[in-house]
């Protein structure tokens, strides 16, 4: 098990190197001369000349890739253009309110998606199971901010139920920060809980026509027994890992449902920074995103080979 | 051309026959094709089916709700909001055609050298496409649009590239599948070359999960680009787009809820529609279910 957690780590290392780059060269790509932007009103060759000197722009581009690789794995992601803030102290910052509303979305997608999946498997062929399926696809299709848009509408300005904005840490008022993450969570979950449910289901189908199921059934186990405790288990697995890979899923979709709800979060971050073209924070944000990224991927990889004892000496 | 007859000009005769059955058994694909349809129709009738045009202002009809004259209603400078509708029709197919198309013509010639010539090329390939597949598609949208600057073009060429990843790899899969086939061993061992082989033995076997993928990817572009032109990263003011006219929209939920939720309900519906096809078009053209 160990070893094959440590080959997995240093598969990954390449894709890191890689995905740095492409960070790296996004910023480089992109048109305007970043000292114009540096030097504000200032023209004087001089200035300029410096602050390229300073940022080693003139340096040809793997020798400044390097140099600014080495930074980011000191832990240094460079100063916001705008306010100066250390792009790691604003991940830092902003990271922990996403990562509660991506965990709520999760909670609310497990606890829809999962019995839905069960119960189509099990009513296949029925109306039931072509109802899941609509309700399924509707999910995945409806987009998020739309559906952001159409309860904040109902359920705080007609209902006047629940806040319409805003982030209270669960540390200074825990109720009140559920409440306020209620509405963008199950925004965010409804996605997410349309792949659970897909995917539940087929994996449901496919233990349900097993032979450990079979045998169940013939020595008399009682139905719900069979479903719940002989096929569920072992479909569940699949699914172990595919919550893994859905939590980065998550993340990108916060980006639209922080700014519907205006919670001060990763996504917003790096919309906000979009627009006064802080491109320190937007390639800090990408670069921070795909290494939590990666690192999902590899912990499913792991899961899924440390609930299959099967896959460990394959 | 929907993607049911590009499905058919790919299939030989008698298989293309048996998957349109399968398909025009299947009644809820029937319905994705024919949401998809109106809304193409629409889309290419535009100046036909509206009403109005679709950029008048006027100061008298600020945020009137729907009536005879004005279907659906007026937005806050006071125009039609069912001809702003019909005419972001065109935005939102042509982001979700066009960006697909580049998503197509990126990745699977990609896929192709990658899953057909194997060896040091395809490790190239596949490790930059592990590393673009890292970034999340929505996030990666938004940074490419953000670092092109905002137009429906460069929103599209965004989405594209964002969504091409996907059709490298699935290629990849199915090229590498089909080099193993005897069919190809067997081409080979004629002398055809490797450009003929991959054009016409390999390709049309790959085929089939592209279809389905991209119909699903149209959907995807769809909700990409209605997300990045709500950001204001698509189609700029004052044309028509389903996502900016939610953008306002958001900004008078109370007074005029008109304004949000039309425009939503015709993403809601091309973005099903798109998906209920693909869904179809996969059960149709899936040769493991056949008996």
């Amino acid at each position: 098990m160990f070893r094959f957690t440590l080959r997995r780590v240093l598969v990954a290392i390449p894709t890191l190197i890689l995905v740095s780059m492409i960070v790296f060269l996004l910023q480089k790509i992109l048109p305007g001369d970043p000292v114009l932007t540096l030097a504000g009103e200032e023209r004087d060759a001089v200035v300029l000349d410096y602050l390229r000197e300073k940022y080693h722009l003139n340096d040809p581009l793997p020798v400044q890739y390097g140099a600014w690789g080495l930074q980011v794995l000191k832990g240094d992601l460079g100063k916001s253009l705008r306010t100066e803030v250390p792009v790691t102290a604003l991940i830092a910052q902003k990271l922990p309110v996403t990562l509660q509303l991506a965990a709520m979305s999760m909670f609310f997608a497990l606890v829809v998606g999962v019995p839905m999946g069960i119960v189509a498997a099990v009513r296949k062929g029925t109306a039931v199971e072509a109802g899941a399926n609509v309700v399924a696809l509707s999910g995945m299709s409806i987009p998020n901010f739309w559906l952001g848009i159409l309860l904040i509408m109902v359920v705080s300005v007609q209902w006047k139920l629940l806040p319409a904005s805003g982030y209270v840490s669960p540390f200074e008022d825990f109720w009140l920060s559920i409440r306020t993450m209620l509405m963008p969570s199950l925004v965010l979950s409804t996605a997410i809980a349309a792949y659970l449910m897909r995917h539940t289901r087929s994996a449901m189908l496919e233990a349900l026509s097993a032979d450990y199921v079979r045998t169940a059934r013939a020595k008399g186990v009682p139905p719900h027994r069979v479903v719940l405790r002989h096929a569920l288990r072992n479909a569940l697995m699949p699914i172990v890992t595919l919550v893994t890979l859905l939590f980065g899923e998550l993340l990108a979709g916060a980006v639209l449902t922080e700014q519907i709800f205006t919670i001060p979060g990763f996504g917003k971050l790096v919309v906000d920074a979009v627009f006064t073209r802080d491109y320190a924070v937007v390639q800090g944000v990408v670069l921070c995103v795909a290494v939590g990224f990666i690192g999902l991927n590899l912990l499913a990889d792991v899961l899924y080979v440390w609930v299959n004892p099967r896959l460990r000496h394959g | 051309m929907s993607a049911v007859s590009m499905t058919a000009a790919v299939l030989p005769p008698r298989n293309r026959h048996r998957a349109w059955m399968k398909f025009k058994r299947n009644r809820v694909a029937v319905l994705g094709l024919a949401i998809v349809l109106v809304f193409a129709l629409l889309a290419l009738l535009a100046p036909l089916v509206a009403n109005h045009d679709p950029l008048q202002t006027s100061f008298t009809t600020i945020r009137k709700p729907p009536s005879a004259t004005f279907w659906l209603g007026t937005d806050e400078l006071g125009r039609d909001i069912f001809s702003r509708m019909v005419y972001g029709a065109r935005a939102s197919l042509m982001a979700g055609l066009v960006s697909v198309f580049i998503a197509l013509v990126a990745g699977v010639p990609l896929g192709l050298i990658a899953g057909y010539f194997g060896g040091w090329i395809d490790s190239i390939i596949s490790r930059a496409t592990e590393a673009l597949l890292s970034i999340p598609f929505l996030i990666l949208a938004i940074a490419l649009a953000a670092f092109l600057g905002p137009s429906l073009t460069n929103a599209m060429i965004a989405i594209g590239v964002s969504a091409a990843p996907k059709f490298v790899r699935l290629t990849r899969g199915q090229a590498l599948s089909a080099k193993k086939e005897d069919y190809v061993q067997s081409a080979r061992a004629l002398g055809a070359s490797d450009l003929r082989i991959i054009a016409r033995h390999v390709f049309p076997n790959v085929m089939p999960p592209l279809i389905v993928q991209a119909t699903i990817t149209i959907a995807t572009a769809i909700i990409a680009e209605a997300s990045l032109s709500f950001l204001g990263l698509g189609l700029q003011p004052p044309s028509p787009s389903w996502g900016s006219m939610l953008n306002t929209a958001k900004n008078f939920m109370s007074q005029a809820p008109w304004m949000s939720i039309f425009p939503g309900s015709a993403i809601f519906l091309v973005v099903l529609g798109f998906n209920l096809l693909g869904d179809g078009l996969r059960d149709a053209l899936d040769p493991r279910q056949d008996k």
